[in-house]
């Protein structure tokens, strides 16, 4: 019989070193088992020369090997040496098959060799060895791989690395960081942010961006994969792209079988779930703990906290305070109650729908971001119009939402375990309405970014959010008094669908007869009318479409495609025809909206038979405002070049009420037939720029206005996310002589923005030189007669309008 | 929309009109109304009198202060139209009001000379004023006619890339031309150094470039000698393509020079010929008065 180990460390990763260490120093008789001849795989597998980095900062180090943030060859010398000093048993090649048997006398059976026997075992594998895979067509091509060791290896390639974490990061900015290697790189991210990734990356990202030397795609998706080629799917469209290499870098999942086959329970039945564990790391199998990676959490830190921590509780010091206790500690000290800080996590976690699905460990972690809050009763959370994207859960108590900001004795409760304040995630508006505690209340406030991160490590989160905030929507849009119990039976079909540009929900002619709504994104409704696509509206978020069928029995009569990429709501028809038989109130006020929808159709198709170039005219004008991007727009400015005489008064009217920089260029844009969209803020529904913005500066108003404040740093990540290219860096000119002055002795540049010799000889006899700030049009927010750009034109030429209210607008000009 | 105190009220324009037509042409209706209501009055009493009441009577009076409070209403539009306030003003409101009431004086003004002409200070006010009025005619013409071609000239092509590129090809003509023997290299130096772009108002409103650098290197370039050598050849060759390419750019940004005059061109008889009419206003009022 084998020597039976106090303790058992499988894997050696940060976690696991950091546990042998701490076993050796102490004298636990100890085995540390690695599968390869090398400690810490997953670091030693980084690519060579990698910076190394210790987040978070705040947090401090409490192990027996020392870690600091520096390059990978650093890191790796320092732990062998701390392993080596501290005299570890370590069995390389140790390649861990399955376990079995109960506390105080585990066998660790391994692939080669004599099996192990333990008293108790630390688990900390990670979960490096279960990346997960791209799923589109040509994914199994050779040309994909899921791994960089050397980024030096490659030359002259054109190289696309999927997935905007901190290993994508990592691996693009390897590729693309010597010249000389002569390779194309690309970033592709699924989402507009990069929330998971660790901020000095995310800043190094832009910077190699902006230096030219790689393209980040953002909101895409890689629809297909061909030798020699990639197919990428962007908000505005499907491109290919020449590509030799894919590095695939999109997260890992835990080894779910190998850890089940031990007899260890998981949190969800989802993939990307993790192990039950105590707040001692012990899993529901009695004597076997698992901690780093594996037990959700990915920062080296937190993983060596864990591997001394855990080596604690197997010796039996129950009583040992996690390293970040005194932080958490002085986080929650002046809630009421006198909880223990376990006692609040679990409190918390237990009693927020949108926290159930955390672990302990991963409630640690998500609190150091978030503040938990008490609220006296009546006492304002938020008010309407304040600037603010965090979201809310409710631990205890309950909130009324003053849905009438007329009169604040019209309200919405809330009750505990639901979320308020979510709209903020998705487009940063301001907050839509004052919320007061109702009772006293214990709430936690989540960051836009800890919210993010949150919802892309924890499905569970994820879905909780998508409920809620679905069935607001269903609520808000359908409002005749609807009640969340109305609609239980129609949210419980309810299937959250993304849409590619171009997709359609609805094709004429179909019998289906679901009903839609527009989460994000917009729609256009098209009629075939004598073989040709006929354009008849267009529909914004926050609206429905389909209820034709659903009312009528009918098949599809028009085809609903997305403008832009889209999310909607799919509402089954069955329990929606319930509910508008229970709620007469609804049911004809869709009756009433369906029949407006109808006219407009009809309309169109009597006025295609008298007047088809007209109709066409109107069509392909939507067509080209849509491809321009302005089917994301929320206000646009287009000028009309039939009255445009290029006077410019709207740029320097724009000037005038600006600090002396217009934020529109005129002449620069594109143009078709007769409309002219110049370069200037669209304050599209969902702004590229506020994606990542330091500061959080850049909001949007309470007209639908999207604004930087003075909050701004300069950093210049905005101009570059526009797509429009609306945003510039700039500085306010001095200040001119008044009009009177210039028009009486010419003194001074005129109106309008000075030009730049002025400005500079201005700013000389001046002195104080100011930062260059992100500047981008406010729509003249603040200024009772609306934007100047339009008040100033002379000739009518220069109109500001939404989407739809320009389509409106063409369709009865052009056909009357 | 909802409103909250401090907030910008969006006005949101559901019509889309240009300045002549603006809310239904509500400017020139109130005009012709004016206008017809003045000649009625007048003509009324002038039926009763032996001779037409000239601007010393109690019409020509009431006509003269409307006449003469026009004038410096309408001479405001300079101002309105560069103080931007934050009010709720349209500017194109303003100009609809301006060409139309503006029309309308060439009834109200004449009707208050009573028909008296004499070569002295009220005549030229009355000269003056329809000499701001023609021009300013020419200007509605203007701007009701040339938007169209100034924007289909340029395309989606601006001012700045037509800068632009005339630089680029000055830049690749002085590259080309460092083979180049002193004859051809001189010919580069022309159409690089001596090209003027716009030129006087005069210039660019007549579109008068026959004596372009550019036009004259590129013939220069055309009856030069055959090349000593292979080299020389291409590079002569390279030159004329790229003084052809430069000459179409010119001829585009000129072109749109051309337009930008015409549109602006009235306004140089327009705004002087308006700070006369002010003075001669002033002279005409003070001397009647003086006079009285």
């Amino acid at each position: 019989m084998s020597e039976l180990y106090k303790v058992a460390i499988i894997g050696s990763g940060p976690a696991g070193l950091s546990a042998a260490a701490h076993a050796a120093k102490k004298g636990l008789s100890h085995i540390l088992l690695e599968k390869t001849d090398h400690l810490s795989d997953t670091i030693y597998r980084y690519q060579k020369g990698k910076h190394v980095m210790a987040t978070p900062v705040i947090l401090v180090l409490r192990a027996d090997a020392d870690f600091d943030a520096g390059k990978r060859e650093k890191v790796l010398d320092q732990w062998n040496q701390d392993i080596a000093a501290a005299g570890v048993n370590v069995k390389f090649h140790a390649d861990v098959k399955a376990i079995t048997g109960e506390k105080g006398n585990f066998t660790i059976e391994l692939t080669k060799g004599d099996p192990v026997r333990a008293e108790t075992i630390v688990l900390a594998v990670g979960t490096q060895g279960n990346p997960n895979r791209m799923r589109c067509d040509g994914a199994n091509l050779p040309h994909v791989q899921y791994q960089l060791d050397d980024p030096g290896e490659y030359t002259d390639e054109h190289i696309f690395v999927i997935g905007g974490g901190d290993a994508g990061i990592e691996n693009a900015l390897g590729l693309a960081a010597d010249p000389a290697q002569n390779n194309t790189v690309t970033l592709v991210n699924r989402g507009a942010d990069f929330p998971t990734a660790k901020k000095p990356n995310v800043d190094n990202l832009f910077a190699a961006r902006d230096a030219g030397r790689m393209t980040i795609l953002t909101e895409c998706n890689t629809s297909l994969v061909e030798p020699g080629w990639i197919t990428v799917d962007t908000p505005q469209g499907s491109s290919r792209y020449k590509c030799d290499r894919i590095i695939a870098r999109m997260g890992a999942a835990p080894p779910r079988a190998f850890v089940e086959a031990a007899g260890i329970e998981f949190s969800g039945p989802d993939r990307t779930a993790f192990p039950t564990l105590s707040p001692t790391f012990e899993t529901t199998k009695a004597g076997i703990y698992v901690i780093g990676a594996l037990a959700g959490y990915p920062l080296i830190k937190h993983c060596m906290n864990q591997g001394y921590d855990v080596i604690e509780f197997i010796t039996g010091n129950t009583q040992l305070e996690a390293a970040d206790e005194p932080l958490l500690k002085d986080k929650l000290k002046h809630l009421p109650g006198n909880r223990s800080v376990a006692d609040w996590l679990e409190f918390l976690r237990s009693r927020v729908e949108i926290l159930n699905g955390l672990s302990p460990l991963q409630m640690r972690e998500f609190l150091l971001d978030s503040e938990v809050r008490a609220y006296k009763a009546n006492e304002p959370i938020f008010i309407r119009n304040d600037t603010g994207s965090s979201v809310f859960g409710i631990a205890e108590g309950a909130v009324k939402v003053e849905v009438d900001p007329t009169n604040p004795n019209i309200t919405v409760p809330i009750g505990q375990s639901s979320i308020f304040g979510e709209v903020g995630l998705i487009s940063g508006r301001k907050r839509g309405s004052t919320i007061r505690a109702s009772e006293p209340t214990i709430c936690v406030e989540i960051p836009r970014m800890a919210a993010l991160k949150l919802m892309s490590q924890v499905p569970a989160a994820r879905e909780a959010v998508q409920r809620i905030t679905t069935e607001r929507q269903v609520l808000q849009i359908f409002k005749s008094g609807l009640t969340p119990a109305d609609i239980t039976d129609v949210l419980a079909g309810a299937e959250v669908i993304d849409v590619k540009p171009g997709e359609a929900i609805i094709n004429e002619g179909d019998i289906s007869d679901d009903l839609y709504i527009i989460r994000s994104g917009s729609m256009i409704v098209e009629k075939n009318l004598g073989g040709k696509p006929v354009f008849m509206s267009y529909v914004p978020a926050g609206s429905y479409v389909g209820e034709m069928a659903m009312m009528e029995r009918t098949p599809r009569s028009t085809t609903v495609k997305a403008a832009i990429r889209s999310t909607v709501v799919k509402l089954p028809a069955e329990p929606f025809r319930a509910l508008l038989g229970r709620k007469p109130e609804l049911a004809k006020r869709m009756q009433t909206e369906m029949r407006a929808r109808q006219e407009i159709n009809a309309f169109i198709e009597s006025q295609k038979e008298e007047f088809g170039g007209a109709v066409d005219m109107y069509s392909s004008v939507a067509n080209f405002l849509i491809k321009q991007g302005i089917g994301e727009a929320t206000d646009v400015l287009l000028i009309d070049e039939s009255l445009c005489v290029g006077c410019d008064n709207c740029e320097k009217a724009c000037a005038d009420s600006h600090d002396g920089l217009s934020r529109l260029n005129r002449e620069a844009g594109t143009t078709f037939a007769n409309i002219h969209v110049p370069t200037s803020c669209r304050h599209c529904e969902q702004p590229h720029c506020m994606a990542d913005c330091p500061p959080n500066a850049i909001r949007r108003g309470p007209d639908g206005e999207v604004f930087i404040n003075e909050t701004c740093i300069g950093c210049g990540n905005c101009q570059r996310a526009c797509p429009y290219g609306v945003i510039q860096m700039d500085k306010p000119p001095p200040k001119k002589p008044s009009l009177v002055e210039w028009m009486l002795f010419g003194r001074g540049p005129g109106p309008g923005q000075p030009d730049n010799e002025w400005r500079k000889k201005a700013a000389k006899a001046g002195g104080a030189e100011s930062p260059k700030l992100a500047i981008k049009c406010d729509m003249c927010s603040g200024k009772a007669g609306g934007p100047a750009c339009v008040r100033a034109c002379p000739t009518g030429a220069a109109i500001r309008v939404t989407p739809d209210a320009f389509l409106s607008v063409a369709r009865i000009e052009r056909t009357a | 929309m909802t409103h909250a105190g401090g907030h910008t009220e969006r006005v949101k324009q559901r019509t889309h009109e240009g300045f002549l037509r603006h809310k239904h042409f509500m400017f020139a209706q109130i005009a012709t109304a004016l206008c017809v209501v003045a000649v009625g009055v007048y003509f009324f009493t002038a039926a009763s009198l032996d001779e037409p009441p000239s601007g010393g009577s109690w019409i020509g009076y009431i006509l003269g202060t409307i006449s003469a409070g026009l004038i410096v209403w309408l001479a405001c539009l300079g101002i309105r139209k560069r103080v931007i306030t934050s009010g709720h003003y349209s500017l194109k409101a303003w100009v609809s009001a301006h060409v139309y009431l503006g029309l309308s004086l060439t009834v109200l003004a004449t009707l208050h000379t009573g028909f008296q002409f004499g070569w002295n200070i009220h005549t030229l006010a009355y000269v003056l004023m329809m000499l701001v009025i023609v021009s300013g005619a020419l200007g509605i013409w203007a701007y009701a006619t040339l938007p169209q071609r100034l924007h289909g000239n340029r395309g989606e092509t601006t001012r700045k890339q037509m800068l632009e590129s005339i630089e680029s090809l000055d830049r690749q003509m002085h590259d080309v031309a460092q083979p180049l023997d002193r004859a051809g290299a001189e010919l580069a130096r022309m159409s690089i150094e001596d090209t003027e772009l716009g030129g006087g108002f005069w210039t660019r409103l007549t579109n008068g470039y026959g004596n372009c650098a550019n036009r004259r290197a590129a013939a220069r370039l055309r009856a030069l000698p055959p090349a000593s050598n292979p080299a020389q050849a291409e590079a002569l060759t390279k030159l004329e393509q790229l003084m052809q390419q430069k000459a179409e750019v010119l001829a585009l940004a000129r072109r749109q020079m051309q337009i930008t005059a015409f549109l602006e061109g009235w306004l140089f008889v327009h705004i002087p010929a308006t700070f006369a009419l002010l003075a001669a206003l002033t002279a005409h009022i003070a001397s009647v008065f003086a006079y009285w």
